[in-house]
C-alpha cells in the first residue's frame, strides 16, 4: 500500500515491551514477526466497506490501570455489568492494559479450569497458550491488522476447560478502556477440550466520545471433539474508538459453537466472525445484532465454513440503522467439497429508522459439494406499517409500538445473554442508542 | 369504561389506492347489541372493519364515524383503541421477538394511567384464566406474537386480547374463517362471555355458521359497498337457506361486488 504511514513502534520498542512483561521467547518471536509483516501487508478489505483510511495507528499503546482488591471498588458504570448479588466468582476485569481484578471459584480451579488474563497465562501456562495462539484460527500474516495485532497485543484473557468438565456458570471478562486514548489490542483464547462445555461472556466499555483510540481485537475459540461453547459479547466502545474485531471459531467432531454478539460500538467498526466447522456433525449458530447511529460506519462479516460431513452452520444478523449511520451485513455460508449432508443458512436483515441511514444485507452462499442443503433470507426496510397498525390497534402508542418491534428485532441475541446484569446493560445500550 | 357506548357510521365512503370500495355505509351499534354483517366476498365488509380501526391503506373520502359523539376519524389508531374500539383482525401481523404476554401487558397498560399499571401477578392470573377459558396452551403466552401460530391459534389469540382488553365496541372480522367446529365453539364462548350492556359487537362473516353459536340482534347484508338490507336473526337464517340471489333479484343487483376483492 502506498498511503501507509510508518508505524510509530519499532523493533526495539516491541522487544523491550515483551521483555518488560517477562514473556516467553516464542511470544517475542511472534511479536517481531508481526511487526515485520505489518510493514508490508495490506489492510483487510471487508466487502463493500473501505477501511484503509480509518484510524488504526494513532493511539497510546501501553497504559496500566490501577489494581483493586474487590469488585466493589469499580465505578458504577462498570459494576453494572456484574451480577453483584451473586458475587461474581468467575471474572476478569481488565482496566486499560492490566488486570484490575480477577477471581475464579476454587471449585473450578480444582477441576483444572483456567480463567486468567493473557499475561498471567503466558507465565503460568506458556505451553498451552502457545498451542493455540494464532495457530489454527487466526494467522499472523492474514493482513496488516492481524500482523499489527501480533506485534502489539497488550491484553486479553485465556480460558481453558479440561476434558469432560462441564462449567455451568458463565465465565466473564470485562474490558474497560478507562484511559481515553489507550489502545485495546486484546487477545482472547477460549478452549473447550474434549467433551467439555462452557459459556463465556465478554464486555468492552469505553467513554472516549472525542479522544481517538484504537481497538484491534482477536478472539480464538476452539471446541474440541464433542465440546460445546457459548460465546456472548456486548461491545460498547465509544465514538472515538475505531474497532477491528476478529472473532474466530474452530469446531471439531460433534462440537458446537454458538455466538451471541451484541455489537453496540459507537465508532467505526469492522467485525469479522468466522467459524470453521472442521469436524463431522459440528454445529455453529452465529448471531449478531447491532444498532448504528450518528455517522458511524460498520461492517459485519459473518462467515461459516462447512468442512465436516453433516455439519450445520447458521448465521443471523440483525441491524438497526438510524441517523446517518451505515451498516453492511455480509452473511457468508461456504460449503467445502466433501462436506456431504452439510447445511448452511444465512439471514441478514436491516431495519432503517431514518432516510439518511444506509443498510446493506448480503447473504452469500458458496457451495462446492452437491449433497447439501442451504438457504438464505435478506431484507432492508422500514418498520412494517402493518405491524405498527396491529400493535396500535390495541391502544399502544406509535412510539411504544416501534420500541416493541425494534427490541423484538434485536431479541435473538439479547435473550441469549446468560448473565442478567449484562443482558440489562445490553438492553440499556440499545435503549440509549435507539432513543 | 363508559357503560353502553354508541358507534355511529354515517354515509361512509372509503377508497383504497384510488378505488372506491365503500359507497355510503350507514350503521349504528349500541352497547348491549350484537350485529352481524353478512354478504358475499368482495362487497366491502372487511374494508368497513379496517376503516373503522384506521388501517393505513384505507382512505375515508366522505362521511363520519362517531363514538359517543366523538369524531373517530380524527383519532390516531391507538386513540381509537383507547376510546373503546377493538378490531379482531382477519390477518393479524406476526411480531418476532415480542412475546404474546409482554404485548398483552403493554396493551393493557396503554389503557391505564401512568402509575396505575397492572401488577405482574394479577396480570398473570387473569391471563391464565382467559387462556384456560379459550383452551389455549399456556406456553403460547411465551411464544412470539402470532409467529408460527396456526390459523386457529391466531383467531383464539385475537379473542384472548378481546377478553383481556374489554373494549366498549368490538368488530370481529371473519373470526370464524379457518376454524374447525370445536375451535369455533370455543371462540363463540369467548365472545358470548363478553355480552353485557356495556359491550357492543359487530361480527363480519359470510357464513351463517358462526351465528348458530352467537345469536345476533341485528343482521345486515352488504353489497356493492353499502348495507342493502337489515333485519333480525331470521334474516341470517333465510340467507343460510336460500343464499343471496333473492336479495339481488329484489334489489335489481347483477354484480354484488365492488370492483376488486375487498
Amino acid at each position: 500500500m502506498s498511503v501507509e504511514t510508518k508505524l510509530p513502534y519499532d523493533q526495539d520498542y516491541v522487544s523491550s515491551f515483551s521483555d518488560k512483561r517477562n514473556e516467553p521467547n516464542w511470544m517475542k518471536e511472534i511479536r517481531l514477526k508481526g511487526l515485520e509483516l505489518a510493514d508490508r501487508l495490506e489492510m483487510p478489505r471487508p466487502d463493500k466497506t473501505n477501511i484503509t483510511r480509518w484510524n488504526f495507528e494513532d493511539f497510546k499503546h501501553s497504559v496500566d490501570g490501577d489494581k483493586i482488591t474487590s469488585a466493589n471498588e469499580l465505578p458504577d458504570a462498570i459494576q453494572a455489568f456484574l451480577d453483584t448479588d451473586k458475587e461474581n466468582k468467575n471474572i476478569v476485569v481488565q482496566r486499560n492494559n492490566s488486570v484490575a481484578y480477577a477471581s475464579l471459584s476454587s471449585e473450578l480451579k480444582d477441576k483444572g479450569v483456567i480463567l486468567t488474563d493473557i499475561a498471567t497465562a503466558l507465565k503460568e501456562h506458556s505451553d498451552l497458550v502457545e498451542k493455540y495462539y494464532m495457530k489454527d484460527a487466526v494467522q499472523i500474516d492474514e493482513h496488516r491488522l492481524t500482523a499489527l495485532h501480533a506485534a502489539l497485543m497488550n491484553g486479553g484473557v485465556f480460558v481453558y476447560v479440561p476434558k469432560n468438565v462441564q462449567v455451568e456458570e458463565p465465565l466473564q471478562a470485562v474490558f474497560w478502556q478507562e484511559d481515553k486514548e489507550a489502545a485495546t489490542f486484546n487477545h482472547v483464547i477460549v478452549v473447550a477440550d474434549e467433551n467439555s462445555s462452557l459459556t463465556y461472556v465478554e464486555n468492552y466499555i469505553s467513554h472516549n466520545d472525542n479522544e481517538k483510540a484504537v481497538a484491534n481485537i482477536v478472539a480464538e475459540v476452539i471446541a474440541h471433539d464433542n465440546a460445546s461453547i457459548t460465546f456472548g459479547s456486548v461491545d460498547n466502545f465509544a465514538a472515538g474508538t475505531t474497532v477491528y474485531v476478529n472473532r474466530r471459531g474452530v469446531a471439531y467432531r460433534d462440537a458446537k459453537i454458538e455466538w451471541n454478539l451484541g455489537q453496540m460500538n459507537d465508532g467505526n467498526t469492522a467485525s469479522e466472525n468466522v467459524t470453521h466447522l472442521i469436524g463431522d456433525n459440528s454445529f455453529s449458530y452465529a448471531k449478531t445484532v447491532s444498532v448504528g447511529r450518528g455517522s458511524q460506519i460498520q461492517n459485519f462479516t459473518a462467515r461459516i465454513v462447512n468442512h465436516g460431513k453433516n455439519s450445520n452452520g447458521l448465521i443471523l444478523q440483525h441491524g438497526v440503522m438510524k441517523e446517518k449511520s451505515t451498516g453492511i451485513f455480509n452473511g457468508i455460508g461456504k460449503i467445502e467439497h466433501g462436506a456431504t449432508k452439510a447445511n448452511a443458512e444465512q439471514e441478514s436483515r436491516v431495519l432503517m429508522l431514518s432516510e439518511g441511514s444506509r443498510g446493506d444485507a448480503n447473504p452469500i452462499l458458496l457451495i462446492d459439494e452437491d449433497d447439501v442443503t442451504a438457504g438464505h433470507a435478506a431484507s432492508v426496510g422500514r418498520v412494517d406499517p402493518l405491524q405498527l397498525y396491529y400493535l396500535m390497534s390495541r391502544g399502544i402508542s406509535q412510539e411504544e409500538a416501534e420500541r416493541l418491534i425494534i427490541f423484538g428485532f434485536l431479541a435473538p441475541v439479547v435473550n441469549e445473554i446468560p448473565i442478567e446484569a449484562v443482558k440489562n446493560q445490553l438492553t440499556e445500550v440499545i435503549e440509549r442508542k435507539v432513543y | 369504561m363508559m357503560a353502553g357506548s354508541t358507534l355511529e357510521i354515517k354515509d361512509l365512503h372509503v377508497e383504497i389506492e384510488g378505488l372506491e370500495i365503500l359507497k355510503g355505509v350507514n350503521l349504528t351499534i349500541k352497547g348491549g347489541e350484537f350485529h352481524a354483517i353478512m354478504g358475499p366476498n368482495g362487497t366491502g365488509k372487511s374494508t368497513l372493519a379496517s376503516a373503522i380501526m384506521g388501517h393505513p391503506k384505507y382512505e375515508v373520502t366522505q362521511g363520519q364515524i362517531l363514538l359517543d359523539g366523538e369524531d373517530v376519524l380524527e383519532m390516531e389508531v391507538d386513540e381509537r383503541a383507547q376510546a373503546g374500539l377493538f378490531l379482531a383482525m382477519q390477518y393479524p401481523s406476526e411480531v418476532s421477538g415480542v412475546t404474546t404476554s409482554d404485548f398483552l401487558r403493554t396493551a393493557i397498560n396503554a389503557h391505564r394511567e401512568e402509575g396505575d399499571e397492572i401488577q405482574l401477578m394479577p396480570f398473570i392470573k387473569e391471563m391464565d384464566k382467559t387462556l384456560d377459558f379459550l383452551e389455549i396452551d399456556k406456553n403460547m403466552a411465551q411464544r412470539y406474537l402470532n409467529e408460527g401460530f396456526s390459523g386457529g391459534e391466531k383467531k383464539r389469540n385475537e379473542i384472548l386480547q378481546l377478553m383481556m382488553l374489554k373494549p366498549a365496541i368490538a368488530i370481529l372480522d371473519e373470526i370464524d374463517s379457518g376454524l374447525d367446529i370445536d375451535a369455533l365453539k370455543v371462540v363463540a364462548n369467548g365472545i358470548n362471555e363478553m355480552r353485557s350492556d356495556s359491550f357492543g359487537c359487530l361480527m363480519i362473516t359470510h357464513y351463517q355458521r358462526l351465528l348458530e353459536y352467537i345469536t345476533p340482534d341485528h343482521v345486515h347484508v352488504m353489497m356493492q359497498g353499502r348495507v342493502v338490507k337489515s333485519g333480525g336473526p331470521e334474516l341470517a337464517q333465510r340467507l343460510e337457506a336460500e343464499g343471496y340471489e333473492w336479495i339481488k333479484e329484489e334489489l335489481g343487483i347483477e354484480d354484488e361486488t365492488v370492483g376488486n376483492n375487498a
